[in-house]
């Protein structure tokens, strides 16, 4: 796959992935609508006496679905907030500053940075660095005008310009592929509907028992849900699932996107600096530093080029390492550069 | 009637297409080649600065030396003078004395340990690389733009449209880049 292929399938995963979250929105809140707020807009409408004393038509529900607004509000605000705000939220929280030319080591990481933007055709991003000896790099921005490469300054010390140059051109990808800014409205959302599910779950516990007897006013009022006892439970109760796992899927949803950007990452900047193997031997010293990047939080986990909290959960390369990782196992991503070396090499000679 | 008109607007649409993407990457061709243009003239800056702080240093390597700067005012000559086969064949030579003259450095511990020179040293990588990034982005759009006139609807018409195949960067044979590069992973 080239990388137009490659950038071609990311929009449609991020289709589809949008896609997917909305419909998580749209089913929290017209749940919590029918449930809780008796928005039914299928309900025939009846006939009652009004405030003003004669017969009219009565809407027999509430009719806006108030739930469903709020859910769909709080999910475009919050990715709008992360897509406007995203940027400077993640420099502050990681203490990062301007990379400077006096200093030796910063100048060559401003000098790479140029360099790559060379190689891909783009302006040159910002480089900042994050004062922490851990060693790790991140890039956030949500277009290729405004974007940020970050590196930490274990990085620097302990990288020569070669892998340096490896480890900008990954987060160079990134930003080439727009990878910054699907994971930042993923994340956003994702943490929209934890808050939803959250809100949902809490608002359950005092109003329980009013789904089986039927809370006198709404009894007077409209009636109509007593038919469809049992159905109507079932129907609650998946709704109830929906609403507790759909944090875990969404983030499951994520990690799967997270994963597939580190590969294609790690795939087409090896593809601009045509040098894979100083890639691998920048990921072996970044693995080999076991020790987790405390400047970084776990809410930028996704952005970095291996994960800041040095988990264990990397190594594995079982089922929980490829559910819930936000990064591919170093060994899988080491094992592909290497094989695209080997690919290369051959066809040099050949 | 009303179907062959239409037929016929159809392709008048589709011939426009095809002739504003053409014209959209021979602009990102030429832009790409400016870029190139830019990262060598810093070259010919950087040379003077370099070949007179390793001068004193470098008493017994006056041939390497000399070639470089031969090899710099070769090359400008040949950008003056606008011809693209000959600049190449002279920025290959420069390449080539350049890469000869960082090597030799390593041989010279006091020039390594100035912080001057190491400053010099990491501009002339940073420039080398610059030249090769932009000449490996320009080969990319170059082909990209050949490949488009050269498919087969679209080739019947760029011609007519005065479009013709952009050169590729290329270094000339005999040069030392075109050796498959040994990836130092030490540090």
């Amino acid at each position: 796959m080239n990388i137009y292929e490659q950038q071609a399938r990311n929009r449609r995963m991020t289709w589809a992935v949008m896609f997917v979250f909305v419909v998580f929105f749209l089913a929290i809140g017209l749940g919590f609508d029918f449930f809780y707020l008796r928005f039914t807009p299928l309900k025939t409408l009846g006939y009652g006496w009004n405030a003003a004393g004669y017969y009219d038509v009565s809407a027999a529900s509430q009719p806006v679905p108030f739930g469903t607004i709020a859910a769909l509000l709080i999910g475009l605000g919050m990715a709008a907030n992360s897509m406007l705000n995203g940027r400077g939220m993640v420099l502050r929280s990681t203490l990062a500053r301007r990379a400077v030319s006096a200093d030796e080591k910063e100048r060559q990481f401003l000098n790479v940075v140029a360099e790559m933007a060379t190689a891909s055709g783009l302006q040159p991003p910002e480089a900042y660095v994050v004062p922490d000896q851990d060693l790790n790099a991140f890039a956030t921005g949500t277009s290729p005008r405004n974007s940020v490469i970050a590196v930490t300054e274990g990085l620097l010390k302990s990288l020569n310009r070669e892998e340096l140059q490896a480890v900008v051109a990954h987060e160079m990808s990134h930003i080439r592929n727009y990878d910054m800014r699907l994971m930042t409205v993923a994340a956003a959302l994702m943490g929209a509907i934890a808050l939803l599910s959250d809100l949902a779950g809490r608002t359950m516990r005092p109003r329980y028992g009013s789904l089986y007897g039927r809370a006198v006013p709404s009894r007077s009022s409209s009636g109509g849900r007593k038919g469809g006892g049992i159905a109507m439970l079932l129907i609650f109760i998946a709704w109830l699932l929906l609403v507790v796992l759909a944090p875990l899927i969404s983030r499951l949803l994520a990690m799967a996107i997270s994963r597939e950007r580190e590969y294609l990452a790690d795939a087409s900047g090896a593809e601009l600096t045509r040098n894979p193997l100083a890639l691998v031997s920048a990921l072996e010293k970044i693995r080999n530093a076991v020790t987790p990047t405390y400047a970084i939080n776990n809410g930028v986990a996704h952005m970095c080029i291996a994960d800041p909290r040095g988990s264990l959960i990397e190594e594995k390369m079982g089922l929980a390492a490829d559910l819930f990782a936000t990064h591919p196992p170093m060994e899988k991503r080491i094992l592909a550069l290497k094989v695209m070396a080997y690919q290369a090499e051959r066809q040099g000679r050949g | 009637m009303k179907i062959l008109a239409v037929v016929l607007l159809a392709v008048v649409v589709w011939v426009v297409m095809i002739f504003n993407k053409l014209v959209n990457l021979r602009n990102q061709v030429a832009n790409a080649f400016k870029q190139i243009d830019v990262q060598l003239k810093r070259r010919y800056d950087l040379i003077p600065n370099l070949v007179n702080s390793v001068k004193g240093e470098m008493k017994f390597e006056t041939a390497t030396l000399e070639k470089v700067i031969q090899a710099r005012a070769a090359a400008m000559s040949a950008g003056s003078a606008g011809n693209l086969n000959e600049l190449m064949a002279k920025e290959g030579m420069l390449t080539q004395a350049l890469g000869k003259l960082i090597a030799l450095t390593e041989n010279y511990p006091n020039l390594k340990a100035s912080e001057s020179v190491k400053a010099l040293m990491e501009e002339l990588t940073h420039t080398e690389n610059q030249i090769g990034f932009s000449r490996q982005f320009y080969n990319d759009l170059v082909t990209k733009f050949n490949t488009e006139q050269q498919v087969f609807p679209n080739n019947v018409f760029a011609a007519m449209m005065g479009f013709s195949a952009a050169a590729l960067f290329e270094l000339p044979q005999d040069s030392k880049e075109r050796e498959v590069p040994k990836v130092e992973l030490a540090v």
